[in-house]
C-alpha cells in the first residue's frame, strides 16, 4: 500500500494550485459568477494552453494520456480556488465517457477537440423528477431510418447553454420496468439543432444551470455513444467518476476554508486576545480539520479503485455522503467563526459556503447515497 | 399549572388572525416574512410601515408598556400570543430594535423628556430603529468598542465607526453605545444615546450586503456627528449596564424565529402534499415525513421555551441565563430548520429566486445562507453559552 502521490503528482499540483491562485484570483470568479456565460473564455484557454483539457485524452488524440488521479489533482486545486467553468463537466462527463465507449470515429471526432480547448460538453441526464436513477428518465428517442428524434426536458443541466454538444441520456425502449436500466442510449447532441431549446438559470453554487426541451430534435445514429438500449453503465461509471470529481472540488475548497479559518482565529482579538486561545474556538477548528482529512482520504481511496476498475460503488457513494456534509460543515463552522463578517456578500467565505451546498446536491444528495450504500451491505 | 389559555385570549387570538388574514392580502408580491424583506426593498419597507401604523393604531405595540405612556400593562403572555399570529402570518409592522429593544430601554433609564420626545413614535408605528452597537473590532466583545463621545457645549460629539447596523438605511431613530471616558478602556468607559437620524448631522450610512446578495446591514460613521447632551439614556460612563438591560430584551424577543419556522413548516407540508417527485407525492416518502415532523418537534420545543420565558417575565425579573438559553435555541433551530428545508427540495432548492424553477421564490435558498448568520447576531452561540455556564451554573470564569 502506498498513499503518495508520486513526483510528477505533486508538480502538476504546485503549479496548477499557482496557476489558480494567479489566474484566477476571487476578484474574477465574482465577475464570472455575475456573467451570462459562467465562465471566461479566455481563462479557458489559458487553461487549454497550459495542456489542461488534453491530461486526461490519450497522445493519438492530441493529449498526454494522464490519469483520473491527474485529473483529481487538478479538480481539488480548482475547487480550492472556486475555479468557474466547464472543465468537469467537459472532461469527466464527456471526454471519459467517449473514451471509455465511443467508435473509433467518434474518438477522432470529439477528442482531439476537446484536448485543444475548443469543445465544451454538458451531461443532460436529470429531468424535473430531479433524481439521478436510471427509472426516472422519462426524455424518449425513436429512431427513425438512419436518425434519431428526441423529445422531452431535461432540467439542472449544467453549462448547457455554452455547450456546443450535449450528451443526453435518452430511453430509447419504451416502458421501462424495475429499476429501468435497460433501455437507455446515450447521444451526443449538436448544441445547435433545431428543436433544441437551452434556458439558463441562476444558482446557490453560481454555476448556471439550464432547462433542456427537446422538440424533435433529430440526431444522426452515429452519434450514439455506446450500445442501444444498453447505455446504463456507461451512465453509472460517469456519475461515480462525476461524484468523485466532486468530492475532489469539495476536499479543495474544504481545505481551503479550514486554512482561511484557522489564520483568521489566529488574528481576530475578543477580550484581549486572539480567539483562536478560546478552547470552543478550537476544538471547533479540530472539527473542520478532521472533516476535511477524513473527507480526503476516503475520496482518493475510492478514486484509486474506480480508476482500477475495482468494484466500488460502496466506497464512491460513501465518499460522497461524507465529503458533501463535511463541507457544508466546514463553511458553515468557518463562517461561524469569521462572525458576521463571514456572512457577507464581500468575503471569499461566502464563495466556499455556496458551493458547498451545491456540491451537496450533484451526482445526488447524500440521502441517495445512503440508499446506494444501503443495497451495497445488502438491504 | 396551567397550559390553557384563557377565554380572553382565545378571543384575541381570533381578532389578531382575521386582523392580518386581511393585511396579509396586501402584500407585496414576493413578500416571504423575513427581516430581510422590510430592510432590503423600499417596497418591503413601505409595506412594513403601513402595518406598523396600523398595529400603533389597535395599540398592539405597546401591549407591555407601563399606562403613563400610552401602553396598556398586558403580561407578556399576551403578548407572545399576539407576537406569534404575526409571526404565523409572516407580517410584518414589529419593529423588534424599536418596539422591542428601544422602548423598554427607553422606559427603564432615560429622562422624561427623552421619553416623551422618543417613545409616542414608536408607540404610533411611525418610525423604525437601528442599533449601532457593533463595531469592525468590537463584536462579541462589545465593551472593547472604540468610537468616542466627547462633551462640548450642549452636545456630545460622536467620532468613530459602526458595522452590522441592520437596517440603517430605512431607520429613523438610532441607539449608540460610544467611549465616554478614553481613562477606561473596558465598560466602564461607556454611555449610551438615542438620536433622531434626520435631525443628526455627521452620520454617514453605507451599505454591506449580506452573503445573500440582499442589503440587510449598513456601516454608520460618525464624523463630529453632534446630539444634544439630554440624549444621553442612564448616567455618563454607565451606558454598559444600560446595554444589559436591552440585551436581555432582544434575546428574549428574538424567539420570533420559531415563529417564523412555524409559518414556513406550515407551507412546506401543503408544498410536500401537493408535489410529486417521481411516483409519489414527496409528503409519502419516509425520509421526508421524518424530517418535517422532527421540525415539528423542535418548533414545539422552541414555542413552549417562549412561553416559559414569558410567564417568567411575567412573575418578576428574567433571569440573564434563560434569555441567553431561549436565544440560543432559536437561533440553532433556525439553521436546522434552513438546512432540513434544502434536504427535502433538493435540486429545486438551490434554483435562485427569479426562475421559475425555484420553489417558495427562491426563499429557501436565501435562509439557507442567512440563517446561521443569528447564531451570531446578539450575541453569538458561544457568547449565549458562556452567559449559561456563569450565571445559569455558575461556573467561573475561564479567561
Ligand atoms: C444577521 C446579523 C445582524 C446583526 N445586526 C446587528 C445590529 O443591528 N446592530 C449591531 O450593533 N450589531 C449587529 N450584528 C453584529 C453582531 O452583534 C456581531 O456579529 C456579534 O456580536 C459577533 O461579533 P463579530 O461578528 O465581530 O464576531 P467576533 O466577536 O469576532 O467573533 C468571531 C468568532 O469568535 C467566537 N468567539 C468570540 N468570543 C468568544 C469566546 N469568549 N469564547 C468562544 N468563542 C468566542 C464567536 O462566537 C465567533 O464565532 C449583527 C450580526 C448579524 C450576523
Amino acid at each position: 500500500m502506498n498513499i503518495a502521490f508520486t513526483e510528477e503528482q505533486e508538480m502538476l499540483r504546485t503549479s496548477a494550485r499557482d496557476f489558480v491562485e494567479k489566474e484566477c484570483p476571487a476578484r474574477l470568479v465574482r465577475q464570472i459568477e455575475e456573467s451570462e456565460g459562467g465562465y471566461s473564455p479566455e481563462l479557458w484557454r489559458k487553461m487549454a494552453d497550459l495542456g489542461w483539457m488534453g491530461l486526461v485524452i490519450p497522445e493519438e488524440y492530441g493529449g498526454v494520456g494522464g490519469s483520473f488521479l491527474d485529473l483529481l489533482l487538478l479538480i481539488e486545486e480548482m475547487g480550492r480556488g472556486c475555479l468557474p467553468g466547464p472543465f468537469l463537466s467537459t472532461l469527466v462527463l464527456g471526454a471519459l465517457p467517449i473514451m471509455a465507449a465511443g467508435t473509433a470515429e467518434q474518438k477522432e471526432e470529439f477528442l482531439p477537440k476537446i484536448a485543444q480547448g475548443e469543445m465544451i460538453l454538458a451531461l443532460a441526464l436529470t429531468e424535473p423528477s430531479a433524481r439521478w436513477d436510471a427509472a426516472s428518465i422519462a426524455v424518449g428517442a425513436v429512431s427513425e431510418k438512419e436518425q434519431y428524434i428526441i423529445n422531452g426536458t431535461k432540467l439542472f443541466i449544467e453549462y448547457a447553454h455554452i455547450a456546443d454538444y450535449l450528451l443526453c441520456v435518452a430511453r430509447t425502449k419504451d416502458a421501462p420496468t424495475g429499476r429501468g436500466e435497460d433501455g437507455l442510449s446515450l447521444f451526443l447532441v449538436d448544441a445547435r439543432s433545431p428543436g433544441l431549446k437551452c434556458t439558463p438559470f441562476k444558482t446557490i453554487g453560481s454555476v448556471p444551470q439550464c432547462e433542456v426541451v427537446f422538440d424533435n430534435v433529430v440526431v444522426p445514429a452515429k452519434n450514439m455513444l455506446g450500445e442501444r438500449d444498453r447505455g446504463w453503465p456507461v451512465v453509472k461509471d460517469m456519475l461515480e467518476r462525476g461524484a468523485i470529481a466532486k468530492c475532489a472540488e469539495s476536499i479543495g475548497g474544504a481545505r481551503q476554508v479550514v486554512e482561511m479559518t484557522v489564520a483568521y482565529a489566529k488574528e481576530r482579538v475578543a477580550y484581549g486576545r486572539t480567539i483562536a486561545s478560546f478552547q470552543t474556538v478550537q476544538h471547533m477548528c479540530v472539527s473542520m480539520l478532521s472533516y476535511a482529512d477524513t473527507a480526503r482520504n476516503i475520496t482518493y481511496e475510492a478514486a484509486w479503485r474506480l480508476s482500477e476498475g475495482l468494484p466500488c460503488a460502496k466506497q464512491v457513494a460513501s465518499a460522497k455522503a461524507w465529503a458533501s456534509e463535511a463541507y457544508e460543515r466546514i463553511t458553515k463552522m468557518g463562517a461561524h467563526l469569521h462572525g458576521a463578517i463571514g456572512f457577507t456578500r464581500d468575503h471569499d467565505l461566502g464563495l466556499y459556503y455556496r458551493r458547498a451546498k451545491a456540491a451537496t446536491l450533484a451526482f445526488g444528495d447524500p440521502d441517495h447515497q445512503r440508499e446506494v450504500v444501503a443495497r451495497e451491505i445488502g438491504l | 399549572m396551567d397550559f390553557r389559555f384563557t377565554p380572553e385570549q382565545e378571543a384575541a387570538r381570533e381578532e389578531y388572525d382575521a386582523f392580518f388574514d386581511e393585511v396579509m392580502k396586501e402584500a407585496p408580491e414576493n413578500w416571504l416574512g423575513t427581516l430581510e424583506d422590510v430592510y432590503s426593498t423600499k417596497e418591503g419597507n413601505d409595506f412594513h410601515r403601513r402595518v406598523a401604523r396600523m398595529l400603533g393604531e389597535k395599540g398592539w405595540l405597546t401591549m407591555v408598556w407601563p399606562k403613563e405612556y400610552g401602553g396598556q400593562e398586558a403580561t407578556r403572555v399576551a403578548q407572545l400570543i399576539f407576537l406569534e399570529s404575526m409571526g404565523e402570518h409572516g407580517a410584518p409592522g414589529y419593529d423588534t430594535q424599536g418596539v422591542g429593544m428601544l422602548a423598554p430601554t427607553l422606559i427603564r433609564h432615560a429622562s422624561e423628556e427623552i421619553k416623551r420626545e422618543f417613545l409616542p413614535p414608536i408607540a404610533r408605528g411611525e418610525v423604525t430603529v437601528c442599533q449601532a452597537w457593533s463595531e469592525p473590532n468590537a463584536g462579541s466583545d462589545l465593551a472593547a468598542l472604540t468610537t468616542r463621545a466627547v462633551e462640548d457645549g450642549d452636545d456630545f460629539v460622536l467620532n468613530g465607526q459602526k458595522t452590522w447596523t441592520s437596517g440603517a438605511h430605512f431607520a429613523d431613530f438610532m441607539y449608540v453605545i460610544a467611549r465616554t471616558n478614553p481613562e477606561e478602556l473596558r465598560h466602564r468607559g461607556l454611555s449610551y444615546f438615542v438620536l433622531n437620524m434626520k435631525e443628526t448631522p455627521g452620520l454617514t450610512i453605507r451599505p454591506v450586503l449580506s452573503m445573500d446578495g440582499h442589503h440587510l446591514w449598513d456601516e454608520v460613521f460618525f464624523d463630529d456627528a453632534r446630539i444634544p447632551k439630554r440624549n444621553l439614556v442612564g448616567e455618563k460612563n454607565r451606558g454598559w449596564y444600560v446595554v444589559l438591560s436591552g440585551m436581555e430584551h432582544e434575546r428574549s424577543s428574538l424567539g420570533g424565529w420559531v415563529i417564523e419556522c412555524n409559518q414556513h413548516l406550515k407551507k412546506l407540508v401543503q408544498f410536500c402534499q401537493e408535489t410529486n417527485r417521481g411516483s409519489e407525492p414527496l409528503a409519502k416518502k419516509p425520509l421526508v415525513r421524518h424530517r418535517l415532523a422532527q421540525m415539528a418537534i423542535e418548533i414545539e420545543v422552541g414555542r413552549s421555551l417562549q412561553y416559559r420565558l414569558a410567564m417568567l417575565a411575567d412573575q418578576g425579573a428574567l433571569p440573564m441565563h434563560e434569555a441567553s438559553a431561549a436565544k440560543l435555541y432559536a437561533s440553532e433551530l433556525y439553521t436546522r430548520f434552513s438546512e432540513t428545508v434544502m434536504e427535502i427540495l433538493g435540486l429545486y432548492g438551490a434554483v435562485t429566486h427569479g426562475s421559475k424553477w425555484a420553489p417558495f421564490l427562491g426563499t429557501f435558498e436565501f435562509l439557507y445562507q442567512m440563517a446561521p448568520g443569528w447564531e451570531l447576531a446578539a450575541g453569538s452561540t458561544e457568547v449565549q453559552k458562556n452567559v449559561i455556564a456563569q450565571w445559569g451554573l455558575e461556573f467561573p470564569r475561564p479567561y
